[in-house]
């Protein structure tokens, strides 16, 4: 199954709130998935900085030290530390050398994403222990996304969690299981992108990526997904302003969707958007299948 | 009338209250308060009970009715009314995926749209969509009726069986071995029926179109029946 929720805001007063939203959205969506759950939370972007997300295995020993051995090796930086999880603050232009600098530093170090705005928690357990764990609820944000796991083509682990994140500020949710992956991997591989598991979810992510890098914006690359992926999915993607949903043509995953003035959110059944503030006035709605749906808060402007 | 809020009353206390109804019992109009997306909501009746959900409903509500009346203010998950027996179900707003799904006898009435595979393996079950239905609806109907007052989508009817197929809109695409077929006396006379019974009033049975199986495909002959 895997349960799978989403969160756009409009309204801007709504963002000190998008974290307790998002948390209690995914948590009622537990039982469709017990094995492992992930959220990723857009916000606090501030020009010139950027922000990568890091998980270790051995938070106490990976952790000690770290931001003081970036700063010697040429990349100041500070370091906030959430449990298994840490999120280094930077300036921009370091992203890349940050990635190549962990890599000796602490070889242990898995990178769960980076970009301006994005930070990305994920672990193996129930979604409101990952949700306590982090302090998902104190977050604010202008959207974000969530996912809780019922795993199929790969392992249980903290990297086979969802929200996949293959390109800067990018993430992706998927209920479903994909068939083309192996073929689709070997093709992005030699395109160059990297993979980190053998997760059919983190191809979707990866081919997005990969697309959005040739020039195309989210929507135009969640319609090729539609002609290119083969399998079940419904998706959900964030980028560092949009946010988009698409459905594999058969849409035998459950999607359900509600707009109002406020917010645009999803949720893999109704019971996830309950008690999301004027649902009883929102538009509610069931996406069609093979049909790409995206908001974006720089194009709505 | 029993009141059960969902919001703080397990499920399991209305349903074991559906359930638990003897014979000859007076006490048979309920109500249900924030459903707020639960599954199964009024699943298994098997007496002649009303049930008015005030809200919106998850999976399965109304699965295997045997002779309630149930009517859903709002909008259905997955599987409403599935497998039912006989009663009606009404649902005010729309129906997800698989609405009546294998249903067997009975009315199931859809005041909005219902998604894919709406009255899949249908055996007998009659459904009435206000408005329009998503693709693969009918896939292997065997026996009952579908009225759809706007459109259907791709694939309708696909290997239907003796399912009868009533569309007033466009068919955006037919299934394997389902055809448009002519319209009799009997088939505008049953039409009349069911679209009083499920309250529509905005569409008059000559305005449909039926359809049906075409009886071609490898099962409807009989030098294949002992292939398995």
């Amino acid at each position: 199954m895997c349960g799978i929720v989403g969160l756009f805001l409009k309204d801007p007063s709504l963002e000190p709130q998008l974290g307790a939203l998002l948390s209690d959205m995914l948590i009622t969506m537990t039982d469709r998935g017990p094995d492992s759950a992930g959220i990723a939370i857009y916000g606090g972007a501030a020009s010139g900085k950027a922000k990568v997300t890091i998980q270790s295995a051995k938070p106490e020993v990976d952790f000690d030290g770290l931001a003081e051995a970036l700063t010697q090796a040429g990349i100041p930086a500070s370091l906030t530390v959430k449990s298994t999880h840490a999120v280094i603050d930077c300036d921009a232009d370091k992203l890349g050398a940050v990635r190549e600098t962990l890599a000796s530093l602490r070889p242990d170090v898995r990178i769960m994403g980076s970009g301006e705005s994005v930070e990305i928690y994920k672990e193996t357990g129930l979604p409101k222990d990952v949700v306590a764990r982090f302090d998902v609820r104190a977050m604010s944000g202008t959207h974000g996304i969530g996912h809780t796991r019922m795993a199929t083509e790969s392992a249980v682990t903290t990297l086979g969690a969802h929200p996949f994140s293959t390109g800067a500020d990018q993430c992706l949710v998927h209920n479903g299981s994909l068939s083309n992956h192996n073929n689709l991997r070997r093709e992005l591989v030699r395109e160059g992108m990297r993979f980190e598991t053998q997760n059919d979810s983190e191809v979707a992510a990866a081919y997005l990526t990969a697309e959005m890098a040739k020039g195309k914006d989210l929507g135009e690359a969640l319609t090729g997904a539609l002609d290119d992926l083969d399998g079940f999915f419904t998706f959900v993607v964030g980028t560092k302003s949009g946010f988009g949903v698409v459905r594999d043509p058969i849409a035998c995953k459950p999607a359900v969707m509600a707009e109002t003035d406020r917010y645009v959110a999803f949720g893999s059944e109704y019971r996830a958007l309950v008690n999301l503030p004027g649902i009883e006035e929102a538009r509610v709605w069931e996406p069609e299948p093979a049909t790409v749906y995206f908001w974006d808060h720089e194009k709505a402007a | 009338m029993p009141v059960f809020d969902l919001s703080h009353t397990p499920l399991r206390a209305l349903n074991g209250a559906l359930h638990g109804l003897s014979t000859g019992a007076n006490d048979t109009e309920f109500e249900v308060v924030n459903p707020r997306g639960h599954h199964a909501v009024a699943v298994g009746i098997d007496s002649p009970v009303t049930v008015e959900v005030r809200g919106s409903v998850g999976y399965y509500c109304a699965g295997m009715n045997d002779g309630g009346t149930v009517t859903v203010h709002g909008s259905a998950g997955p599987g409403v009314a599935e497998n039912m027996m006989s009663g009606t179900v009404v649902i005010e707003g729309d129906a997800s995926q698989y609405a009546g799904a294998t249903g067997r006898g009975g009315l199931l009435v859809i005041k909005g749209n219902a998604a894919s595979r709406c009255g899949i393996s249908m055996k007998g079950i009659d459904i009435v969509v206000h408005g329009s239905i998503g693709h693969m609806s009918a896939f292997m109907g065997q026996s009952g009726h579908l009225i759809v007052c706007g459109d259907a989508g791709d694939a309708l009817g696909d290997s239907l069986y003796e399912a009868k197929l009533f569309v007033r809109g466009s068919v955006k695409s037919l299934g394997a071995d389902c055809i448009e077929k002519e319209m009799r006396p009997e088939h505008l006379e049953k039409l009349a029926e069911l679209l009083d019974k499920a309250g529509v009033t905005h569409a008059k049975p000559e305005e449909f179109k039926r359809y049906g199986s075409a009886r071609k495909l490898y099962n409807f002959n009989i030098d294949n029946a002992d292939a398995y």
